[in-house]
């Protein structure tokens, strides 16, 4: 379809100069077939939780604050903020030409709507924890109080107060998620459930819904009411699901389509040679872990973990298994990640292999295992990936006399399992960070985190570093109390990080402003196709 | 006739109750369910979605609820595509499946019958040994592997056709041929042996003695008794290539239902993958159904009074 609507572009454009006409640029529509991992569960932004939805509704809508090209936090519809001295009272100046797709106006009580709407046990947001730190938020959800009660008001149409039970110095990163964008309420209240069928939806982003088949590919038109539409270079965003990434692929080489959010990586070689440049792969926000069941009597001993830890050879398992869509992991919080200097890694992250294992033998020897005594279970859902990663680390044991069997499972039995504190002894996980900071990632192992915490581990110290922390209003003051937890989990050592998840993209040449960012987030609106 | 149709639909009502009953029993027999993502759900926002979708009520009531949402016509909300009733994503999707299984299932009626006779009249000639070889290399070469071979020659490097996607102009070529293919091949061998065999037996001898002319024996008398194993072989199998097919789909991005099947089994949509049984189950019936009035008409010693 793109190369018959270019194929028309360029005969009208040469018939029209060749006529003696000025060439209309409104004639040349830009068309942008966007590759996405999967379809969204739903166009309800409330309702949704995973990366590919977060692409399609950072096009749709405009949150407070927004994440430009870079990733970097920047004035979405609030022109400018205040924040209270106490960290509790974040004030939102609204900037007076955002409208809506049908240019009604954006005001304060569109945000309050929705803050309100998310926390709305009958609306079972799946993601409404992230803004539990609004005042009342947690309450609501839970149905103890109502949606009125909550700490976000309307001071007038372009001013939005937002009261905090704690102060969460990451609340702008919170801000830019998905499930932080604000509804149209009017359209909402009229249409009830159907109100993100296309021509019922009405958005504040930079695109508006145009159809929507599924397993086929949602329209999207640029938004004429936006109020950055005069920057926006692309008339149409077609997102095309992929679960099969070598679909993408070979519709990327045919130039059907323009990026591909997935790589299909036992291509990797492949695309390196043919496609260099357009192959971007770069350090995400993730953590790639094996959780090992603390209360097992011989997995109980910390030292036993961290030899286990010890013999893991990450680099191998990024470089070798996963082909360099990984990189190897000395931490539980990924570096890069905003609000965390001088983040803490294991001290023998850069000891060489051998040596670490004549140091776990002899902390196994300390623990009282001795040679071939030990025998754990390595437990991982199907993927072939993660199958050979468990049987690299089977091998790895292996050369300090642990032995180990391989068990897998079927996906989504296997979340369930580890959930309801299955009987496993180590298993993998995987977390992939929602907002930039490192709360996210050290909040998984709380120890009241029963969904989280497969390993089931409990630290009265950790806890209490993580509530420390909850109430530090200084951001340095407050990375260095995370610090602390972080070191007492590597210390632990309840899941051992073996891996940094990467993302990878097919990037066509022809699409410019395209900058690789460790959320990898690229809004469509930041960028332009060049022929 | 009319009765016996009657009669043959009536008595498929108890199948698909049958059919429906043990899929919705199986289905929550498989550990897990449609909230359990890698990414856990806070155990109280599970209780909220458990209420939304009916969950928290005891099992019997949920089926009860099912058997009479789907006696008016209601296959449910799906779990995995909130915007979208189950009847909705049919709407969608089977009019794409039935357009590519048709076509396929009709292209491998005609070219297979064909190549299958001409292959029996020429029997052990060049003509016959090309045929079967095809065929056997068509039967032979699964579907994931001529599918991206196929994206790959036509798609890629000729750019004659779409690599993938749906609806622009061509796009329908590359998957039907993918379907065809195989099934063209079966049906290849299918009427070849029929025909051999039928050319041999006693009426067409009969036929040849009697001084008809060489084209009435072949496409009168001969067809019509060497199709037979072809209809009854076509039966299920245009059911299930109309009802999509989820390896073509995946590989070239169609939006037809096949996938529904795989993507609902695996998140545990119950909706969905009742639904696309309960879909399946009815083209399986009706095709059985067509397949035995088509016996009736071909085969004359077959009466079903």
């Amino acid at each position: 379809m793109l190369k018959n609507m270019l194929k028309a572009t360029v005969f009208a454009t040469t018939f029209a100069m060749g006529g003696g006409y000025m060439a209309s640029a409104a004639l040349a529509e830009v068309v942008y077939n966007r590759g996405n991992d999967t379809d969204p569960t739903t166009l309800d932004h409330h309702k949704t939780s995973t990366v590919a939805e977060g692409h399609i509704m950072r096009d749709l809508y405009e949150g407070l604050v927004v994440q430009d090209n870079k990733a970097n936090v920047v004035p979405g519809v609030a022109e400018k903020w205040e924040i209270s001295d106490d960290g509790l009272k974040y004030t939102f100046h609204l900037r007076p030409d955002a409208k809506w797709s049908n240019g009604d106006p954006v005001t304060a009580e569109d945000f309050v709507f929705a803050y309100q709407r998310v926390q709305d046990p009958k609306v079972a947001a799946p993601y409404a924890n992230m803004l539990y730190p609004m005042v009342n938020a947690e309450a609501i959800n839970k149905g103890e109080k109502k949606p009125e009660e909550l700490g976000v008001k309307a001071v007038d149409d372009k001013t939005l107060e937002i009261s905090l039970s704690s102060p969460t110095p990451y609340l702008l990163e919170l801000l830019t998620h998905q499930i932080s964008y604000p509804l149209h309420k009017a359209s909402v209240e009229k249409f009830g459930e159907e109100y993100t069928k296309p021509g019922n939806l009405v958005t504040n982003g930079a695109f508006m819904l145009e159809a929507f088949t599924p397993n086929d590919k949602i329209v999207m038109k640029k938004n004429p009411n936006f109020h950055d539409a005069a920057n926006v270079k692309i008339d149409t965003v077609n997102f095309i699901p992929f679960e099969d990434r070598a679909n993408c692929l070979r519709r990327f080489e045919a130039g059907e389509v323009q990026s591909c959010s997935d790589l299909a990586y036992e291509q990797l070689s492949y695309m390196k040679e043919k496609m260099a440049d357009q192959v971007h792969i770069v350090p995400k926000l993730g953590t790639y872990y094996l959780p090992v069941k603390v209360k097992k009597e011989k997995l109980a001993d910390p030292r036993v973990r961290q030899a286990i830890s010890m013999v893991i050879d990450r680099d191998f398992l990024a470089n070798e298994i996963w082909k360099g869509a990984m990189q190897p992991a000395y931490s539980l919080v990924p570096p890069g990640i905003s609000n965390y200097d001088n983040p803490v890694f294991l001290d023998y992250k850069d000891k060489d292999i051998l040596d670490r294992e004549d140091e776990a033998k002899k902390l196994l020897e300390e623990a009282g295992v001795k040679e071939g005594q030990l025998s754990v279970e390595l437990r991982y859902n199907t993927s072939v990936n993660h199958k050979n990663t468990m049987t690299a680390v089977a091998d790895m044991l292996k050369s300090v006399g642990i032995n180990s069997t391989l068990v897998e499972m079927e996906g989504t039995g296997y979340f369930d399992y580890m959930k309801q504190d299955g009987d496993f002894d180590m298993t993998r996980a995987g977390w992939i960070g929602d907002y930039s900071d490192p709360q996210n990632f050290l909040f998984l192992f709380e120890s009241q985190n029963l969904g989280f915490n497969y390993p089931r581990w409990s630290n009265a110290d950790y806890d209490a570093a993580m509530k420390k922390a909850g109430e530090t209003v200084d951001l340095n003051e407050r990375a260095a109390i995370l610090r602390q937890a972080e070191e007492i989990f590597l210390k632990e050592m309840p899941a051992i990080p073996v891996m940094y998840y990467a993302s990878g993209n097919l990037v066509s040449a022809k699409l410019k402003g395209w900058e690789d960012n460790i959320m990898d987030v690229h809004g469509s609106r930041y960028l332009s196709i060049e022929n | 006739m009319l009765l016996y149709v009657l009669r043959r639909f009536a008595s498929a009502v108890p199948t698909l109750f049958v059919i429906v009953t043990i899929a919705f029993f199986m289905l929550r027999l498989a550990p897990g369910g449609p909230f359990d993502l890698e990414r856990p759900i806070d155990p109280l926002i599970i209780e909220n979605l458990k209420r939304a979708f009916n969950m928290d009520k005891p099992l019997p009531q949920q089926y009860m609820l099912y058997l009479w949402n789907l006696l008016h016509g209601d296959l449910g909300p799906s779990f995995t595509r909130r915007d979208f009733t189950v009847n909705d994503l049919f709407r969608f999707g089977l009019p794409v499946s039935v357009q590519i299984g048709g076509t396929a299932i009709a292209i491998a009626l005609v070219f297979g019958t064909v190549l299958g006779s001409l292959a029996a009249l020429r029997q052990n000639s060049w003509v016959d040994y090309s045929v079967v070889g095809v065929a056997t290399f068509g039967i032979t070469i699964p579907p994931f592997v001529v599918a991206p071979i196929l994206s790959l020659i036509f798609g890629v490097y000729f750019g004659w056709l779409p690599a993938g996607g749906w609806g622009a102009p061509g796009s329908m070529v590359l998957p039907v041929a993918t379907l065809a293919l195989p099934q063209m091949a079966i049906v290849a061998r299918l009427t070849r042996g029929a025909t051999i065999e039928v050319l041999r037996s006693n009426h067409i001898r009969t036929a040849r003695a009697y001084g008809l002319p060489s084209w009435v024996v072949l496409y009168v008398h001969t067809l019509r008794a060497s199709i037979l194993p072809v209809v009854s072989y076509l039966g299920p199998t245009a059911a299930a290539l109309m009802t999509g097919s989820v390896v073509v789909e995946t590989i070239f991005g169609i939006p037809g239902i096949g996938r529904y099947f795989v993507q609902g089994a695996l998140g545990r949509d119950y909706t969905l993958v009742m639904g696309t049984v309960v879909v399946i189950a009815v083209f399986v019936v009706v095709f059985n159904l067509i397949v035995d009035i088509l016996y009736a008409y071909l085969d004359p010693r077959v009466r079903y009074d």
